[in-house]
């Protein structure tokens, strides 16, 4: 690393004043280890049921910390030790992290893909379904096509608004929707359904209109905001010497815009964007409330309801039928995959980065 | 994206070719790989022009019906298992037809079905007299809605104590424990009717609903009526004492139950799957939890007076003291149109409520959703005033 | 951009910036129109709430302040023990993955992170109330009788452990992948020269972020925190699904009675919600929606004091 490169001093027998390389890790795995002891006699006393493997990553992490930098201390003075307390600090945090993640993804793996590798899970709906078969056919053509349009409203929304902000906005709408935005961060989700589905019943005039396109207007209310706020802060980041240059060539606004301005900034605009359909794709009560509930498929994203991943998740943990695990087991099937189908977005974002980011010299 | 960036300062920092290169031609093959299955699934998700469970006729009758159509329903989630198996059942006998039920909770469902946003609703109570008095869209002018009881599941009383299985409580005891005037295993209220059983003396960990529901509504009506001393709140869909954990829904509340030691909690009898539950003293006599005493506590109660002709809202008898009965029970309503301005509407629901009140329907859901069958006189009411339907 | 004051250059005005500019504008304007319709829907469908008399509001209460008044504090209290949780977390992990990670991990490290940001929330909900809530209850009942020294540890003790300290775990672990993906980007677009220059002085690599990386980075820090607080704020299921909810004001953390959040409580409530029910359920949002932009406009204020970072200003 670079930082290592610059900071080491030169080879010699000046090294004296360091710690060896690799103290920090040995001292880690070594206060892991004996936390680990620890609490094996604690389990071995009969104070706990189990050996506590948080307790001992996470108690194990901080003695580390306070040890690491009692030593560099004395060895090393006050400016490294400082430095080796902020490394441990961030690993620490990294691996306190860790600790509640893994827990989590272990918990839908270990419960979700023995479903759903059962070749029902994906070529069956829930239509007529009693037992332990049945799919996500229809929940997942409904969250393929309601976070599509979601997307296809905001993203274009959201990102000339930030650009406007950025770019063109000066005085009182620029203020005005600077404002705007975060208030709309604001919208509690469900106020956002209820508003698509009142805002739907007043256009088709049926007070009883659910269907996928509501589901998708509720999502993109909740999208929009997140789109620009990031984008904005991303645009922010293009240096003002990039755009300078670009008018001295005598090259218009908006094309320094498109071709200057966006795909500097396109890595983290993507980010941006596939953050905020990570975030509405799980979404669960405005779609309730906007698109309903279905066992069958529907292909109509403006007839009837439609079912999405997240709300059939909920569902089937909620109205658990006699044989539980049934219900269970699909929830947390349903959950793996929605997990995979936003895995699968973060790759192709990261594509399209690749495509259209410029290869600077760095 | 953020790792382009992250290669880019790294190269900057230590040019290395060679490293550099294998990296990131992985990747590019690997998102490619990505993106080619993305295609891949999108194409199978079009080209599968339907679900392969679907568009089959499953039910055993030989000749297709006519009806056809999609029925919407919107209400009580205690019934929303319920409904799934009435939804199979009818689908199966009538492949043209769709019904979508939306688990939403019973005053969405009413509010919605009176705003004509649903074709028919589930409830856990009846319709008010000042819902009556709303004209429903759906509803040809000048007809009232009808409620018509469908699913009675018997409320149990759950508890998670080592080592104890059965436990017998009266009705003033239960109300003294969930309004907090009882509070240990080993108080003498719990163990004088416990004689024989080994009640620790821990403090009893009450687990009640969070979620405003029916079934609250139902176990604190029960208790008002047999313990009117004890319980002094009114019979409410929230629960009105401050102690205890709260937990959402019955899935939730099964959860806190089996996590938590010491703990006790009212559920409805489909949730309670693998927990124990409480004899419950009626009369003289401690009764066991079953859907035949909970139906015929129903089936013996009166309908609720100064209501329409079809309309069977039942004022449920808290203080049956039958053998076998079980007056702790939630009573849930189909709540339909008794004449539909839309002929083909009222054709489909009047079919699909048919069924839902047959043998068959009833049978479905008590095999999906333990509750309890309509008792057959009960039933047959049900069934007349179902035919009236238009 | 002046076109008419003679005796200046005026600037040519080709037809591609007027279409570019006008669509940005009505981009902005569209904004304006959504909100000005939800602001509309919210204030028509909350006003029976607002007005009601005593007697007819849930829980009892007099009047619909009483009645949103321990959810404010509740959303409140909830949301900033998340953050409390939340802040240093993602800073420290955003430059772990920046900064410290050797770059293989550091690629895997922020894949792993940014999906999940994608795990639905009713998901983190059931971990939060079937895995951690157990898992975490033991270790309460520790707190309560060994540390109740400390004021926010006392009370009676929840037996299923889910308590707002729960919550504000669960929503801190929430927000943490949003948090840690934006710091990250931010911490990543730090200017090269004022790194190297930091270190050519002598800094060592804690010296060289606390001088060149974090100056930088404080206003995104500050947005990156607010996205994370706007979630934390406005978050439903999880919270419907892992707390154990009373009417109270309490600053308690391990006692069944915790204080409700506005979003959780209309998951909860809005099933059997009718009339003035759903009225006052749908006002509360309203004042979710003013606490949220109270909340933001503090933030913008502190950024905008440091504007002298950003490149575009």
């Amino acid at each position: 690393m670079a930082t290592e490169l610059a900071a080491r001093p030169i080879v010699n027998s000046l090294t004296t004043g360091r710690l060896p390389r690799g103290s920090a890790w040995m001292l880690l795995v070594g206060c892991w280890i004996l936390l680990g002891l620890v609490f094996l006699l604690v389990q071995l006393a009969g104070g706990t049921t189990s050996f506590n493997i948080v307790g001992t990553v996470f108690c194990g992490t901080i003695l580390f910390d306070i040890l690491i930098y009692v030593l560099s201390r004395l060895v090393e003075g006050a400016r490294r030790a400082k430095d080796r307390l902020v490394t441990s600090l961030v690993t620490t945090a990294f691996i306190i992290v860790l600790l509640p993640l893994v827990s989590l993804l272990y918990t839908v793996v270990a419960n979700g893909l023995g479903r759903m590798i059962e070749p029902s899970f994906f070529t069956e709906s829930m239509r007529n379904i009693l037992g332990e078969d049945g799919g996500v056919v229809h929940a997942l053509i409904g969250t393929l096509e309601i976070t599509a349009a979601a997307a296809i409203i905001s993203i274009p929304i959201g990102l000339l608004t930030s650009i406007y902000l950025v770019e063109y906005g000066r005085g009182t709408l620029a203020r005005v929707i600077t404002f705007l935005v975060d208030v709309m961060t604001g919208i509690p989700s469900i106020v956002a359904g209820l508003f698509a589905f009142a805002l739907f019943a007043l256009i088709t005039g049926n007070p009883g209109y659910r269907s996928g396109i509501s589901g998708s207007v509720a999502l993109a209310v909740l999208m929009i905001p997140i789109v620009v706020r990031s984008s904005e802060e991303m645009l922010k980041l293009v240096p003002n010497e990039l755009r300078e240059a670009s008018y001295a060539l005598g090259v218009p606004k908006w094309l320094t815009i498109l071709k200057i301005v966006i795909p500097t900034s396109i890595a983290g605009i993507t980010t941006g964007i596939t953050l905020a359909i990570a975030r509405v794709i799980g979404e669960t009560a405005p779609l309730i409330v906007a698109a309903g509930f279905t066992t069958s498929v529907n292909y109509d994203l403006f007839n009837n309801p439609m079912m999405t991943l997240p709300a059939f998740a909920y569902q089937q943990y909620s109205q658990q039928g006699a044989i539980q695990s049934d219900y269970i087991n699909r929830a947390w099937a349903t959950a793996l995959t929605l997990i995979l189908i936003v895995m699968i977005l973060n790759l192709v974002a990261r594509l399209v980065a690749r495509f259209f980011s410029p290869k600077l010299g760095r | 994206m953020v790792t382009n960036g992250t290669y880019r300062r790294l190269e900057w920092v230590a040019p290395a070719p060679s490293c550099n290169q294998t990296p990131e031609g992985n990747t590019v093959s690997f998102t490619r790989f990505g993106s080619i299955a993305v295609v891949a699934v999108a194409a199978a998700l079009v080209l599968s022009s339907c679900a392969s469970n679907e568009g089959t006729t499953t039910g055993s009758t030989g000749s297709p019906s006519a009806l056809t159509g999609t029925l919407s329903g919107i209400g009580s989630s205690a019934q929303g298992t319920a409904e799934t198996a009435w939804a199979a059942g009818f689908q199966g006998a009538n492949s043209g037809v769709t019904v979508n039920y939306n688990p939403q909770g019973s005053g969405a469902g009413r509010t919605a079905f009176l705003g004509g946003q649903s074709d028919f609703a589930g409830s856990d109570a009846a319709l008010k007299d000042t819902e009556l008095a709303t004209q429903s869209p759906k509803c040809a002018a000048g007809t009232k809605p009808i409620d018509l009881p469908v699913y009675i599941s018997p409320i149990a009383i759950v508890f998670n104590i080592a080592g104890v299985t059965t436990l017998k409580l009266d009705a003033p005891t239960i109300a003294g424990i969930f309004s907090g005037k009882v509070t240990t295993w080993n108080d003498k209220q719990i163990t004088a009717q416990n004689a024989g059983v080994t009640l620790p003396s821990a403090k009893i960990n009450v687990v009640h609903r969070g979620d405003d529901s029916g079934t609250t509504q139902n176990f604190t009506d029960y208790l008002s009526a047999n313990a009117p001393t004890v319980w002094t709140a009114a019979p409410a869909q929230t629960f009105p004492y401050k102690i205890g954990d709260a937990a959402t829904g019955s899935s939730g509340v099964a959860a806190a139950v089996k996590s938590a030691k010491n703990s006790i909690a009212y559920l409805d009898n489909s949730a309670a799957t693998g927990l124990a539950s409480a004899q419950l003293k009626v009369g003289a006599t401690y009764n066991t939890i079953s859907a035949a005493g909970a139906a015929d506590v129903v089936a013996k109660s009166p309908i609720a007076a100064g209501r329409a002709a079809n309309d069977l809202a039942i004022a449920i008898d808290r203080k049956n003291t039958d053998a076998n009965a079980w007056p702790n029970v939630l009573v849930s309503y189909l709540i339909v149109c008794q004449t539909y301005k839309d002929k083909a509407t009222g054709t489909l629901v009047a079919a699909y409520a048919k069924y839902v009140a047959s043998a068959d329907g009833q049978a479905a859901a008590a095999k999906q959703a333990s509750s309890a069958p309509l008792a057959t006189d009960l039933a047959a009411k049900v069934a007349a005033s179902i035919a009236t339907i238009k | 951009m002046t076109t008419e004051s003679a005796g200046r250059i005026t600037a040519k005005i080709r037809r591609g910036d007027r279409v570019f500019s006008t669509s940005t504008v009505i981009a902005g304007s569209i904004i304006l129109a959504i909100l000005a319709a939800v602001a509309i829907f919210l204030v028509v469908q909350s006003f029976p709430a607002v007005v009601a008399k005593s007697g007819t509001l849930p829980n009892a209460a007099p009047n619909f302040w009483v009645y949103v008044g321990p959810l404010i504090f509740g959303t409140i209290w909830a949301a900033a023990l998340a953050m409390i949780f939340a802040v240093p977390i993602s800073i420290g992990v955003a430059l772990f993955i920046s900064h410290y990670a050797p770059r293989r991990i550091a690629q895997v490290l922020g894949y792993i992170i940014d999906l999940l940001a994608a795990v639905p929330s009713v998901v983190f909900g059931l971990w939060g109330a079937n895995v951690l809530a157990p898992a975490l209850a033991p270790f309460y009942a520790w707190l309560n009788t060994n540390a109740s020294w400390f004021p926010l540890f006392q009370g009676s003790v929840s037996a299923t452990g889910r308590t707002i300290l729960t919550v504000a775990i669960v929503l801190a672990v929430m927000v943490l992948p949003i948090m840690t993906a934006v710091n990250r980007e931010i911490f990543l677009q730090t200017p090269r020269l004022h790194e190297e220059a930091a270190l050519a002085l002598g800094a060592t690599r804690w010296e060289m972020i606390r001088t060149a990386v974090l100056p930088f980075a404080r206003p995104g820090i500050v947005s990156a925190s607010m996205l994370g607080l706007g979630r934390a704020l406005g978050e439903t299921m999880a919270v419907a699904i892992v707390l154990s909810p009373a009417v109270v004001y309490s600053f308690l953390l391990l006692t069944p009675q915790n204080p409700e959040t506005i979003a959780g409580n209309i998951a909860l409530q809005f099933s059997e919600a009718s009339g003035v029910g759903l009225s006052s359920l749908i006002a509360s949002g309203l004042v979710l929606f003013v606490v949220t932009f109270i909340v933001n406009a503090i933030a913008r204020y502190v950024v905008g004091r440091r504007k002298e970072f950003s490149g575009a200003n």
